[in-house]
């Protein structure tokens, strides 16, 4: 049960020890953190096996790792070395441009990146157990994810006042599924905040807007002090609603990642368009 | 009567939900508090720890002093991580790893292997049927002799109960907040 808590993005062993110290609900193994992707271009994809199963041997909490999106046979490979989720994840390079890995067929839970309703909802169609913000990864800037968060939130609020089935065709997603969402209130899946987390104050800000999580990509291991933020975003995450003791995490942390002004960003370098 | 839910990590609004029907069941008063800190502890006559990372429970009870604290409250229930939050013996642990120590029982974390080891069963327990959700479940492994069986999954024991002096615990291997609110009213039946 991943609820309420902090998932961190690991590139090493060592990396995976200092989370679980720190109290991450699971770790996400992948060969490099966006903020790398992004610096370094080329193609990105799944990570070595041999990685992903030394961070198995680490740690004793859920091991998370990422697909291409589309990219069913990366898909079948995470499953075959018994990863706890698959995160068919815009990071990497997209495989497939038109569509997304058939989720049902697996026995392994997915999450997926969404940027609105309409994304969560077809990737809940096709059988995402998880939901998470896309926001902009690797670029320590909160600002999209807190977008996506806001997006999903409203556009649920509409469904209220508006006409099921012009939504479900809208959306291109069954109108049993809207109206669960509609009766719900939210997502029948959990929804994580994902994308531009760098402080204890990020994590809190996306809990009281209402996420079941956050995901720490880039945040905790290309800032000054990785043991030290991991913990402080823990417990502002567990104590969302206690100023004082945000504040108290927020103490003496070094510096954060440098981070991207994403408004001044090439559309072409922006990943959360990557699958919709 | 005052419950408390262990609100730090894990399932928290599916056992408000349950606690709160169950109170309904049984046409009682029941304050319901998320407990964070020491002071949400005061006065508690049950708590409920809930599904989560045993881990992450334990360290954020020890980081908020409330570790030693949650060992006071007269009765507790424990479901998935929580079984193994109050077990005596745990199997599997992270090197640092501690528990309560409250309930004779043995459990092996991730009993049941990974995430995608997780099932549905159909149980047959002594408070009834029910449908049972096992999510990334511990496997409880032996108990003592003053625990008494509350259901079985084939050979295996998935809730129990004990006893010791006047504190009562009660664990489930699986999530009967998702499903079901008769192990929540058995626990609040007792406190009544």
């Amino acid at each position: 049960m991943l609820k309420g808590g902090v998932i961190m993005d690991v590139t090493n062993a060592d990396q995976a020890r200092i989370a679980e110290k720190a109290g991450a609900v699971a770790v996400m193994a992948l060969e490099r953190v966006p903020a790398d992707i992004r610096a370094q271009g080329g193609v990105a994809r799944m990570s070595d096996p041999l990685m992903i199963k030394e961070i198995q041997k680490t740690v004793t909490i859920p091991v998370m790792a990422k697909c291409r999106i589309g990219h069913f046979v990366e898909a079948q490979v995470l499953q075959a070395l018994e990863i706890d989720y698959i995160d068919e994840s815009e990071v990497l390079t997209p495989a497939d441009e038109q569509f997304h890995v058939d989720k049902s067929k697996f026995t392994t839970p997915f999450v997926c990146g969404a940027r609105n309703l309409g994304e969560a909802l077809r990737r809940i169609n096709e059988g995402a157990a998880m939901v998470r913000t896309k926001g902009e990864p690797g670029t320590g800037n909160i600002v999209e994810a807190i977008r996506h968060i806001r997006a999903i939130n409203s556009e649920i609020d509409a469904l209220k006042s508006t006409d099921v089935s012009v939504k479900a065709k809208e959306y291109r997603v069954p109108v049993d599924l809207i109206k669960q969402v509609a009766k719900l209130g939210r997502l029948p899946v959990v929804n994580f905040a994902a994308g531009g987390i760098a402080t204890p104050a990020d994590a809190a800000l996306c809990m009281q807007l209402g996420v079941d999580g956050v995901f720490v990509g880039s945040g905790i291991f290309k800032s000054a002090d990785p043991a030290k933020r991991a913990k402080a975003i823990v417990d502002a995450t567990a104590h969302f609603n206690d100023a004082s003791k945000i504040a108290k995490a927020s103490e003496g942390l070094g510096d954060a990642m440098k981070g991207l002004e994403i408004s001044s960003m090439p559309e072409d370098q922006r990943m959360a368009k990557r699958g919709v | 009567m005052k419950i408390g839910i262990l609100a730090l990590q894990g399932g928290v609004i599916e056992h408000i939900h349950a606690a709160r029907e169950a109170a309904r069941n049984l046409d009682i008063g029941c304050e319901i508090i998320e407990v964070r800190t020491k002071k949400h502890l005061e006065g508690l006559d049950g708590l409920i720890i809930p599904g989560g990372e045993s881990t992450v429970l334990q360290k954020l009870c020890q980081r908020e002093g409330i570790f030693e604290e949650i060992k006071k409250v007269p009765a507790i229930f424990g479901t998935c991580a929580g079984a193994i939050f109050i077990a005596k013996k745990i199997n599997n642990r992270e090197s640092e790893q501690k528990t309560l120590e409250l309930m004779d029982i043995e459990v092996d974390r991730n009993g049941y292997g990974r995430q995608n080891e997780s099932f549905e069963q159909d149980l047959d327990t002594t408070l009834g049927k029910i449908h049972a959700i096992f999510i990334r479940a511990p496997r409880i492994k032996s108990i003592g002799s003053g625990v008494k069986i509350i259901a079985k999954n084939k050979n295996e024991i998935v809730a129990c109960e004990e006893h010791v002096g006047k504190n009562f615990y009660l664990v489930t291997c699986f999530h009967p907040e998702l499903s079901t609110s008769k192990f929540h009213e058995y626990f609040l039946n007792f406190l009544r």
